[in-house]
Order: C-alpha cells, then sequence, then structure tokens
C-alpha cells in the first residue's frame, strides 16, 4: 500500500521504455521475435494508464526505497534490494507461472488482492509459450 | 503472437491490448450512424447521515442502461465489514468489484491487526485505489461504519477525492436529497428522526430524478447492532390492473365436443432423491 507522503517522491522516476522501437540484436526491427511493427502504434500508448498500469510496481518500488534511504540511511534499501535480488531468483521455468512467494512477502503484498489477482490472471491464460523457445531465450541463446 | 509471449512475462490486472480496436470500431460506428453500447450505470440517489449513536445510509433501487431500466431492484448498499457499509453510485460494474475488493483487502488487514476495522482505513484503501485509475473507474461512494471511535461517513468521487461530513449524498439525485438534508439536518438527532430524514431525501431524489427510482433501501449502523431494511418503502409500487381482459366460458358457442382417452400404460417407475440438506 502506497503510504509515503509526496515530500519523498524520486525526482527522477523509472525511465519509461515500454514504447521503444521493436529492435532486435542487430539495431533492426526483429519481426521474427516481435512480430510487425508499426511507427503509429508505438508513438502514442493506446490508453492514458496503460504506461503508468505498467511501471506501477516499479514506481512503488523506487518510491520506497528513496523514502527508506530518506529516513534511514543508505543501508536500508541495499539490504533490502540484496534481499529481493535473491528472491527474485526463486522461479519455476520460464513457461510455467511462479507464485512468487518470497517477492510478496519482502513487498507485504501477500495479504493484499488487487485488480492483478482477479484479473486477467496469467495461470489461466489460454495462451501458453513455446516451452523450448522461452528457455532458450532466457538462457540468451535464441 | 506466440514469440511475443517469449520475451515478455504476463502479469495480471488490466489489460490495454483491444483499447486501438475500440477506439478504431468506435469511429466506424459512428460514421455508420448508429451508436456504441453504453455501460450500465446506477444513475442514483445514495445518501448517509450521522446521528446521535451511529450511521443511516439509504439508496434507491433503480439501475439504468441508457434510457432503459436495467434492475427494479438492485442493491446498491454493499458490505464491507459487518460494522462498515458503503453505497456506490457510478458504473455498476465498478461500483461492485470495487466495493468487494476493499472488503477483501479490509478482512485481510483485520485478522492481521487482529481488530475491528476502522472506517478510515476503507476510505484510505479506497481512495488510493481510486486516485491509482485516474477516475477511469466511475465509481462515486458514500461510506459510513461505527468503529471504535465512534461513526464516521466518507463520501469518496471517482477521481480519490474524500470528504468527511455528517451528512452527504451522491449521484443523480444528489441535488434533490441534497436539499433536503439541508434544510431538515439537525445534529444528534434520534434513530427514527434520522431514519425519517434518509427515507424523505431519497423519496426527493426518487420522484425528482428520472435517473433514481423504486424503493427506498436503507442501512442503520450503530454500534452494537446492524439494520440492513430492504425494502424500507416502496416509495413506486407496479399499478394494479383494474380491468379484467380475460373471455368467460361460454363467450364463444360450442357446437360439438369429443373426448378421446389415451390409454397409456406404466412401463417403469424409478424415484430419485433430491438432495435436500
Amino acid at each position: 500500500m502506497n503510504t509515503r507522503g509526496l515530500r519523498s517522491q524520486l525526482k527522477d522516476s523509472v525511465p519509461v521504455t515500454g514504447l521503444a522501437p521493436q529492435a532486435g540484436a542487430y539495431g533492426v526491427p526483429d519481426t521474427m521475435r516481435r512480430g510487425f511493427s508499426s511507427v503509429k502504434n508505438e508513438l502514442l500508448p493506446s490508453h492514458p494508464l496503460e504506461l503508468s498500469e505498467k511501471n506501477f510496481q516499479l514506481n512503488q518500488d523506487k518510491m520506497n526505497f528513496s523514502t527508506l534511504r530518506n529516513i534511514q540511511g543508505l543501508h536500508a534499501p541495499l539490504k533490502l534490494q540484496m534481499e529481493y535480488r535473491a528472491a527474485r531468483q526463486i522461479q519455476r521455468l520460464p513457461f510455467l507461472q511462479s507464485s512468487n512467494l518470497a517477492i510478496d512477502t519482502l513487498r507485504g503484498t501477500d495479504d493484499m488482492i488487487g485488480f492483478e489477482d482477479i484479473l486477467n490472471d496469467p495461470g489461466q491464460s489460454e495462451m501458453m509459450g513455446e516451452p523450448h523457445m522461452m528457455v532458450e531465450y532466457k538462457m540468451g541463446l535464441l | 503472437m506466440a514469440t511475443l509471449s517469449v520475451c515478455q512475462p504476463q502479469y495480471g490486472g488490466f489489460s490495454f491490448e483491444n483499447c486501438k480496436r475500440n477506439a478504431l470500431l468506435e469511429s466506424e460506428i459512428t460514421k455508420l450512424g448508429c451508436s456504441v453500447p453504453a455501460a450500465r450505470k446506477t444513475g442514483t440517489t445514495i445518501c448517509g447521515v450521522v446521528f446521535k449513536d451511529g450511521v443511516v445510509l439509504g439508496a434507491d433501487t433503480r439501475a439504468t442502461e441508457g434510457m432503459i431500466v436495467a434492475d427494479k431492484n438492485c442493491s446498491k448498499i454493499h458490505f464491507i465489514s459487518p460494522n462498515i457499509y458503503c453505497c456506490g453510485a457510478g458504473t455498476a460494474a465498478d461500483t461492485e468489484m470495487t466495493t468487494q475488493l476493499i472488503s477483501s483487502n479490509l478482512e485481510l488487514h483485520s485478522l492481521s491487526t487482529g481488530r475491528l476495522p476502522r472506517v478510515a482505513t476503507a476510505n484510505r484503501m479506497l481512495k488510493q485505489m481510486l486516485f491509482r485509475y485516474q477516475g477511469y473507474i466511475g465509481a462515486a461512494l458514500v461510506l459510513g461504519g461505527v468503529d471504535c471511535n465512534g461513526p464516521h461517513l466518507y463520501s469518496i468521487y471517482p477521481h480519490g477525492s474524500t470528504d468527511k461530513l455528517p451528512y452527504v449524498t451522491m449521484g443523480s439525485g444528489s441535488l434533490a436529497a441534497m436539499a433536503v438534508f439541508e434544510d431538515r439536518y439537525v445534529p444528534n438527532m434520534e434513530v427514527e428522526d434520522a431514519k425519517q430524514l434518509v427515507r424523505d431525501a431519497i423519496a426527493a431524489g426518487i420522484f425528482n430524478d428520472l435517473g433514481s427510482g423504486s424503493n427506498i433501501d436503507l442501512c442503520v449502523i450503530t454500534k452494537d447492532k446492524l439494520d440492513y431494511l430492504r425494502p424500507h418503502d416502496e416509495a413506486n409500487k407496479k399499478g394494479v390492473r383494474t380491468g379484467n381482459y380475460k373471455y368467460k366460458r361460454g363467450t364463444t358457442g360450442v357446437l360439438t365436443k369429443s373426448v378421446t382417452p389415451l390409454d397409456l400404460e406404466v412401463v417403469e417407475e424409478t424415484v430419485q432423491t433430491m438432495d435436500t440438506s
């Protein structure tokens, strides 16, 4: 829950890269991996809330860490980020849905329900990624 | 596309995939002269008042879909926790989902703290969620309840601003209801006076606003007791037909009559017990 005041917000928040051009490995649009691209589609978001929702969790975390740094000193966000990094490694294989229990416990969202739990549950989506491709992509072989 | 799902992890929550398609469809449809179907709104009168020992919340019961009445007896007073109830105006689905979400969150929170939930907590949760979605969730709410600090009443607007007041009204009939309140509200009323005042305010909304109608629901919340009166008052009864248009037996003359009995044989009889537990 966002309990921080406005004063302690980070001045430069997360840079928005949501709508970057579909550049692949060699700097040209990577049609095979990202599909057909069109500049018109990528210039503006399709809904005013799209970008803000995409980066919501990231912005919340940044805000919380900066508040913590202002109040308690640099050690507090450093230790917490170390724990986050460790927790983020506890994942299933890329094509399976992980429960993210450790991350939720650290963030405090394990006793909160939001729209991300009710709507569009990734565990119940009709499409599944191709397992071989996803693991190769994660390994960096693709 | 399958390749896209390789690179990006899937997230829950709102999906904006169809927004561009919807905008395109809407422009095409308006070019043809038709109109897009509208979301079901509640077009409401809701109000609340703080009296001596608690809070009285009131609401009408009509749900509209454009110019048509979609539901003649819908319930607009939603449960948040045993001591907190919330009336909702605006888009019906938004108020329903929002209040259910906050009710679940408040239950988890109260289990985690071990205390009875407070109205200020529910208010804070609602306001933060509505502000996050910048008014796109069209839910205007009147939140009232009694907790350890006494009775509280809040009004919450779709963009996330809230007001803590002794009497509030929301919805399309809010002006009519507020007129009644401004005339007759006194602090520290008795429970019967408060119920009568809220009933009159909702009735003013029902009779003077097209978006509100049907019955009046009341919810009286005090420290020990909760009264959910649905319906408290049937202001608009559907009319009773004065004439009977059925033809009497013998109006048409009978010329011939022949009776053929059907001889049926019972072949098999099975008994299937119902699970009535």
